[in-house]
């Protein structure tokens, strides 16, 4: 096993793991401000992956430029999910709450089911076959440019909860809900808002997705706990911790594949979900609550 | 005999009738179902035992547990590996499957508890116990990893008990008989000095703590019970289904389906479970023979359904459909839940 291979595994990981952190974002900022868990974080997942295929398929739109009509559909989307059904249940205990996503989740996933058939479905671009070469060094050109665009979304997103109003009133919800309430916060519209930044963000990854892998009515569930795996890793509701997580998540992934079976590669991203739940119970990057 | 008198004591009159009804009735039923009607008669007895079995622990504890396919799973390939490698009948593989989950149980709980692992972060980590397992188990040859563990089906005519072989009646009232056994233990369970420690914990585990209740031990004692009737529950899907692939008996639609019963049918009662389990197969079934008289019979529609009912039940019926429905006709019982 040569040096160089490493570093291209690593580095192609890495890349993935970009992608990753941004879709484990969404999760990361619902949960961190609405205190709801997605259950259908992969099945809204598995949405946007389609919906960029269809946009491929019939309008020739690359995926990196599908992101943008995505993601605003997306927002859209999750903005009505929670005003209509989830913020009437913000109250209801853990379990109830887990039953609604669940049958979103299975709604969701067999609407594509019968929509889509169950064939795996891809797209192929120009790039996608190409690479960069740097001395002994090869790049995916097409996981470059996710690995890019998740970098550019995921910073739009830091620097919306930094600097804009709106953003810095969402993280005076997150941290106080009766200090929002008393300054006269509409709690309710922001949470609507919250999620649908956080569907947002499912959308976009979905869309860089597609560049990787194929998609099938399927994947929601696995999407959907490698999202948990990534935020519990980095820390529920940290941002940040997200972006590493996911990027640790990537890197074990490819080097599971290098190293093992690659049929053995979640087991191993569990076994540091695990280990991460005992010794660092908030997460890598997380507050103690 | 005594905690059945207790348990019939603490009912209504009326409702002392209707179990009475209620027992004598699914004795006799299967005599009078097809194939396919008494094949969703077990289906139903089944997952009102694992919603009872789950129930333990989160209706009565309030641990949340998302992963209880591990527990299924565990019993199941347990007891089934020991028949298949080393002719161990079930009744003695059942003890070493009810070992094998009270020590996973006890595993989970030991470092979730004394961690301090709660609420969302605690059905997590149950979550990823059962994916890790299942994806142990794919790799897992001497269990026929992703190929699966058959077991010979041996003759289906006449009643051998023993070796858990016969007709399916014969696994309907052996379901029958976990179902009541469950019924009958959660109710003594619910009335014991641990049931009323447990209900104090899942109320307010820091005041439980401080009234001088070892939250600790109560919480294991929880998963642990929990987990050795779930995994009584495997040994029976093991055998009657004969055959086990880990992609489904570990899988987390595999939980999901455990907990639907008690949380449609309401949490925390006795009945909530049984009436749940009845509420979900019907309605799934009925789905499917309605989209099929429909003529729209395209893969996904009736999981569609499924999903809508499912939401609009936990929209309108916060405590499930149980408790409301027991008040209305006066049932249940007579004090507290």
């Amino acid at each position: 096993m040569s040096a160089s291979l490493v570093v291209n595994v690593l580095v192609s990981g890495v890349l993935t793991g970009l992608v990753y952190g941004l879709m484990a974002l969404g999760l990361s900022v619902i949960f961190g401000v609405v205190r709801v868990v997605n259950f259908a974080h992969g099945e809204m997942m598995a949405v946007a992956m389609y919906a960029a295929v269809w946009l491929f398929t019939s309008a020739h739109v690359d995926p990196i430029v599908a992101i943008v009509p995505v993601a605003i559909a997306f927002f859209v989307l999750g903005y009505a999910l929670q005003a209509s059904l989830i913020n009437p249940m913000i109250t209801r205990p853990e379990h109830s709450q887990f039953i609604l996503l669940v049958a979103i989740a299975t709604i969701i996933s067999n609407l594509l089911l019968m929509e889509f058939g169950p064939n795996a479905l891809s797209v192929q671009t120009s790039y996608q076959l190409d690479s960069y070469e740097i001395g002994p060094l090869l790049f995916d050109k097409a996981r470059v440019f996710a690995g890019i665009a998740a970098v550019v979304c995921s910073a739009m997103l830091f620097a919306f909860f930094r600097f804009a109003r709106t953003g810095k009133a969402i993280r005076a919800c997150a941290d106080n809900y009766l200090g929002a309430r008393v300054v006269g916060l509409q709690v309710k519209r922001l949470y609507a808002l919250t999620f649908g930044l956080g569907a947002a963000c499912v959308a976009a990854a979905g869309c860089m997705m597609v560049l990787l892998v194929d998609v099938t009515p399927v994947v929601g569930p696995s999407y959907t706990l490698l999202a948990f795996v990534i935020v519990i890793v980095g820390g529920l509701g940290s941002m940040g911790g997200a972006l590493l997580g996911g990027v640790l998540i990537g890197v074990s992934e490819a080097l599971a594949g290098l190293l093992f079976d690659p049929a053995m590669k979640s087991m191993f991203s569990f076994a540091l979900l695990i280990l991460v739940l005992l010794f660092r119970p908030q997460g890598l990057l997380g507050r103690k609550t | 005999m005594n905690t059945l008198r207790e348990l019939l004591a603490s009912l209504h009159g009326r409702s002392r009738v209707l179990l009475a009804l209620l027992l004598l009735g699914l004795l006799v039923v299967p005599w009078f179902l097809n194939a396919y009607l008494l094949t969703l008669a077990i289906m139903i007895l089944y997952l009102a035992y694992t919603g009872q079995a789950w129930n333990v622990m989160m209706g009565f504890c309030g641990q949340l547990s998302l992963g209880h396919a591990l527990f299924v799973g565990l019993g199941a390939y347990t007891a089934a590996a020991l028949l298949f490698h080393f002719q161990i009948q079930p009744w003695a593989g059942l003890w070493v499957a009810i070992g094998v989950c009270v020590l996973a149980a006890a595993i989970v709980g030991a470092l979730a508890f004394r961690f301090g692992i709660s609420g969302v972060y605690f059905a997590l980590l149950t979550i990823a116990f059962a994916e890790f397992t299942r994806i142990g188990f794919e790799n897992f040859q001497w269990v026929g990893a992703t190929g699966g563990l058959f077991l010979k089906v041996g003759q289906r005519e006449h009643i051998d008990l023993l070796n858990l072989r016969g007709p399916p009646i014969m696994f309907y009232y052996v379901i029958l008989a976990l179902a009541a056994f469950a019924f009958v233990f959660s109710g003594w369970l619910l009335r014991s000095r641990v049931g009323y420690y447990w209900q104090a914990i899942r109320e307010n585990e820091d005041a439980a703590q401080a009234l001088g209740i070892n939250t600790f031990l109560w919480k294991m004692a929880a998963i642990t019970v929990s987990a050795a009737m779930t995994g009584v529950a495997g040994v029976f899907y093991a055998f009657y289904y004969n055959n086990l692939f880990p992609d489904q008996v570990f899988h987390i639609s595999s939980s999901i389906e455990i907990i639907l019963a008690p949380i449609i049918g309401g949490l925390g009662s006795l009945f909530g479970p049984i009436f749940g389990a009845a509420v979900i197969t019907v309605l799934g079934e009925g789905i499917t023979n309605l989209v099929g008289a429909l003529g729209f019979d395209i893969p996904g529609v009736k999981q569609v359904f499924y999903g809508v009912a499912l939401m609009i039940v936990i929209l309108f019926l916060p405590d499930g459909i149980w408790p409301p429905l027991a008040r209305r006709l006066k049932l249940g019982p007579r004090s507290g839940r």
